[in-house]
């Protein structure tokens, strides 16, 4: 079937952001995706976050892979590129984009399929090449295009529709993360959209890797009984630590949490993070920390959820490591690029 | 001395050095063959090395060429046998009336003598033995050494060996003392015991004034440089290593900011080709010039991405120096074996732009080109070049640039552009050439599309529409047909209206020309036609058809160009005879006339043109 464009109605009562821009100017093409789908979930949080973000909608470039989840770059912000590439590629294509323009803001959606098996290998690169982008990880378990196998992603002992068992342990994306040195690392709930929405803009705010592993439902294949990836199982056992709150740059801070309960996370551009922690012992900077934390909750059924660590990921971003322009490298005018004739002359003196 | 003098090689002879791996002795054959180039006498250099580190046999053959010929010399006048392993094999290698040059520290087998080769001792271990101290640093004086023997056998001109030195070690003047002392014990030994110079010597001409030696890979990476390439992404494989490795070089020194230190490039080392190629895939649609360089390998993993790009229609460029096949292969040896594969690279109905240099001026310019082609057509470009052209280093014209020439960026629409078109689709073919426009990101949010390799009709939205589709790929075709009017013209050489022409590509070409000096000279007069890109356009179809016999001569089994000519020009398939070269050595000016003199005389030639 074709995609279908979403009519754009102004409604003179909608709500406008800075820009002057309603959430309808961030919305995409009309969902294809199953009723009831997570990943829709996910969409409209992503849209409420870029029209909260104020965002160019030419500023941000949507990339993804294959399967249900990397089709949602089409329906949010039709105003921006997207690139549908291939299955487990997008990191890839993320790192090559980025690396021609760093001015843009780069969000990739992909799957538990997409990132978690074929493109398994190209996610542990991105993450560890710390490239400046937001990925999303829609979460199901399941491969839905193709019917409801598991994915890598499948707990040990959830049940696919037909009644089978997976055996396999789990790929944790969140865990993943955190072991290749991701700086922010995030897990949220589809179900949850006042968590997940500040995530989104913090993520997209950070200068760096950030990836947020959300858990999002397969209605058709994994939202029965005996799956541990169903609304029922996920609203029963996720377990928020942090929450975060983005706060742009022109709002003031007011902490008014309990002192050891909120920390504020400074981003590159004035903005912040501002962290409630709901386990007080919680300490989201410490990377080996939050890696146990997962670990133990894990132990007792539960899926940690929230802000789960952040640091600063400015130092070792993929231009900083480079020492790259600052200028875009795709805006440098070529005389700037050619050394010159008067140089290539020189230098064949080299050669003989 | 045995009685069958060789003849006068004077200017014109074979050297091969036989080596093991690891011991420092590319320097020494280097040294040899700059020397010879500065005394303005054309040389051809060829490595033949292991797919190793340490410790396995390893080749150099220096051809000394007064006529400037550009391929392999298909004899060796004086070997240098260094290695003992390959002892037996480098004796038997030697021309009758040949010279063999061995370390006569320890006795030698006369068991491998052989009465038509004059066989010169040299106690090269020893004698540095006495002079150097360390295990590591004798094993490296021991190779430098032999070049002053040479010097001396050669008739090479010890100033011209010692200016080389000191530019080569002038940061270290110490290495330059140790370095000539080593080429002087060489020299003086070979001086007092040796029949010095041989009959192979050389005296000075001037014949390599505004010429350089190059690889291929050194002008490619620095074709890049000058096409204004600011992406590279590659994972290391060899013969391609160095072309990325040249890139970096290269912006290193003319590519950081003087005052900022800020680099106008990067280079990516991906996690596999694949990442490689997706980098670049990115990096390109986002208004980069990108590209990757790798070999037969990395192709095989790249398809997939390499029909997205094609479907998808964005630029990249691929250069392809091809090693080898099929799997692993042989890693260090040179075919033309990847042309079906980037022809058609990925599944379902894709066809590209393919380029083959022949030698590394044009591995340098067409890098370059190949970068146009690539954003005006919006496809993936291969520059197929080989390990032969890669790795060795070639003699060829001083590389020149015209500072008047300006990236050809194709078809992209500027923030205004965008504005003034009120509605942008990607894939209308306005012009009529089956080239679309296309917008960058973040210019302007009129401007946005959907990238897609899944079915998309003519305004980039997702189908499932026969129709549709059939109109975006039915474009792709006329793209492909506008592609044939703008890649770079073959190369005739001859009349053009002989009886019997040749086709080939690449580093061929050197082999090809001198075999048609030979075969003159017996009264064979053929036409030649180097073709230079894929699509073939009318020149290829025009040579296919005016002549009664052709001869496909290329680098590979299966005869890969005979395939491609056939399947993509109007050629009657019975007249194309294939000459096949495969077995990993560069081809040579005698394989080529063997060939062709045994083709002619066992087939019956057609009845002349106007007969």
């Amino acid at each position: 079937m074709t995609s279908i464009t979403k009519p754009k109605v102004a409604n003179p009562s909608l709500p406008r952001n800075e820009r002057g821009l309603t959430r309808r100017d961030y919305e995409g093409a009309m969902s294809t995706l199953c009723a009831g789908c997570g990943h829709d979930s996910i969409t409209a949080a992503v849209v409420e976050a870029c029209w909260g973000l104020a965002l160019r909608p030419e500023q941000l470039v949507k990339l993804s892979g294959i399967g249900c989840s990397s089709k949602t770059t089409a329906y949010f912000v039709s105003g921006a590129h997207g690139f549908n590439s291939v299955h487990g590629r997008m990191p890839s294509i993320a790192s090559g984009a980025n690396a021609a323009n760093r001015d843009l803001m780069y969000i990739g959606v992909s799957g538990d399929g997409d990132s978690l098996s074929i493109g398994l290998g190209q996610l542990a690169h991105a993450i560890r090449r710390n490239v400046n982008m937001l990925y999303l990880i829609e979460n199901n378990g399941v491969y839905g295009l193709t019917k409801g196998q598991f994915s890598a992603s499948a707990d040990v002992g959830t049940k696919s529709k037909k009644g089978d068992a997976n055996l396999q342990s789990p790929v944790d994306p969140a865990l993943l993360a955190l072991t290749l040195g991701a700086s922010f690392v995030a897990r949220g709930f589809s179900g949850d959209k006042r968590q997940l929405v500040p995530l989104i803009q913090a993520g997209l705010k950070h200068p760096g890797f950030a990836i947020i592993d959300v858990l999002s439902p397969c209605v058709t294949f994994n939202d029965h009984e005996g799956s541990t990836k169903s609304y029922a199982f996920t609203r029963e056992h996720y377990h928020p630590a942090v929450e975060a709150d983005f706060v742009p740059v022109a709002e003031e801070i007011s902490v008014d949490y309990a002192a050891g309960e909120s920390a504020v996370v400074p981003l590159h551009d004035g903005s912040h993070v501002r962290l409630r922690k709901l386990d007080p012992s919680y300490d989201p900077s410490d990377r080996a920390a939050a890696y146990r934390y997962i670990g133990d909750k894990l132990k007792h059924g539960e899926y940690v959820t929230g802000l789960i660590h952040v640091e600063d990921g400015s130092h070792n971003e993929l231009h900083a490591t480079n020492k790259t322009s600052h200028i875009p490298l795709n805006q440098i005018p070529y005389e700037k690029l050619s050394p010159g004739a008067a140089t290539l002359a020189k230098l064949m003196d080299r050669y003989r | 001395m045995p009685e069958n003098h060789p003849q006068d090689r004077l200017n014109d002879f074979v050297v091969k050095f036989a080596n093991v791996n690891g011991t420092g002795s590319a320097s020494a054959n280097a040294l040899i063959m700059k020397a010879i180039f500065r005394s303005g006498v054309p040389v051809i250099g060829k490595n033949f090395f292991p797919s190793n580190i340490q410790g396995l046999p390893t080749w150099y053959e220096i051809r000394v060429t007064k006529d400037a010929h550009m391929a392999r010399g298909a004899r060796v006048d004086l070997m240098l046998a260094m290695n003992i392993e390959t002892y037996a094999q480098d004796v038997r290698e030697v021309s009758p009336g040949g010279f063999l040059l061995y370390d006569s520290t320890w006795p030698r087998s006369t068991l491998l003598s052989r009465e038509d080769v004059t066989v010169l001792g040299v106690p090269f271990a020893r004698l540095c033995n006495e002079q150097f101290e360390g295990a590591r640093n004798r094993i490296l004086m021991k190779n430098i050494c032999y070049a002053g023997t040479l010097a001396a056998l050669l008739d090479i001109d010890l100033e011209v060996i010692r200016r080389l030195v000191t530019e080569q070690y002038a940061k270290r003047p110490k290495l330059v003392d140790a370095n000539m002392r080593a080429i002087e014990i060489g020299y003086q030994y070979a001086k007092e015991h040796l029949p010095c110079p041989l009959p192979c010597r050389i005296s000075p001409l001037d014949r390599t004034k505004g010429y350089i030696l190059m690889d291929g890979n050194t002008a490619a990476g620095l074709g890049c440089v000058y096409a204004g390439a600011t992406v590279g992404a590659w994972y290391p494989i060899t013969p391609s290593t160095s072309l990325m490795d040249a890139f970096r070089g290269f912006c290193e020194r003319m590519r950081v900011d003087s005052e900022t230190g800020e680099h106008n490039y990067i280079v990516l080392q991906a996690e596999d080709e694949l990442a490689a190629v997706g980098m670049v895939i990115g990096a390109s649609w986002n208004g980069a010039r990108a590209f990757t360089p790798t070999s037969g390998p990395g192709i095989s993993l790249m398809n997939e991405f390499v029909g997205l790009a094609y479907y998808s229609e964005v630029p990249c460029v691929i250069f392809d120096v091809q090693r080898v096949g099929p799997s692993t292969g042989m890693p260090t040896r040179t075919q033309q074996c990847d042309l079906m594969l980037a022809a058609y690279a990925s599944h379902g109905d894709t066809r590209h732009v393919l380029l083959f240099p022949a030698n590394p001026e044009e591995c340098f310019h067409q890098a370059a080109q190949a970068f146009d082609l690539a954003e005006r057509l919006q496809t993936p470009v291969f520059v197929l070049s080989d390990l032969d052209i890669g790795m060795n280093d070639w003699m060829c014209r001083d590389l020149s640039w015209d500072d008047n020439y300006r990236p050809d960026r194709g078809k992209v629409l500027s923030g205004a552009e965008i504005e003034a078109l009120g509605k942008f689709h990607r894939f209308v073919d306005r012009d009529g050439d089956g080239i679309p426009y296309r917008t960058l990101p973040g210019v302007n949010p009129k401007g946005a599309y959907f990238t897609r390799g899944s079915g998309h009709n003519r305004f980039g939205a997702y189908t499932e529409d026969s129709a549709e589709y059939q109109d975006v790929v039915d474009r792709l075709l006329r793209k492909f047909a506008t592609a044939k009017t703008l890649v770079p013209k073959p190369v005739l050489v001859g009349p053009g209206t002989r009886e019997v022409g040749i086709l080939s590509i690449g580093s061929c070409d050197g082999a090809i020309r001198e075999a048609l000096g030979i075969l003159s000279g017996r009264g064979t007069e053929l036409d030649y036609l180097r073709v230079r890109a894929f699509p073939f356009g009318q020149e290829v179809e025009e040579f296919l058809a005016r002549h009664a016999t052709v001869y496909v001569i290329e680098q590979n089994r299966d005869a890969q160009l005979r395939s491609l000519v056939t399947l993509e020009t109007a050629v009657e398939k019975s007249k194309l005879r294939s000459i096949l070269h495969y077995d990993g050595m560069p081809l040579s000016a005698a394989f080529v006339v063997d060939a062709i003199e045994q083709s002619l005389r066992s087939v019956p030639r057609r009845a002349a043109a106007g007969a």
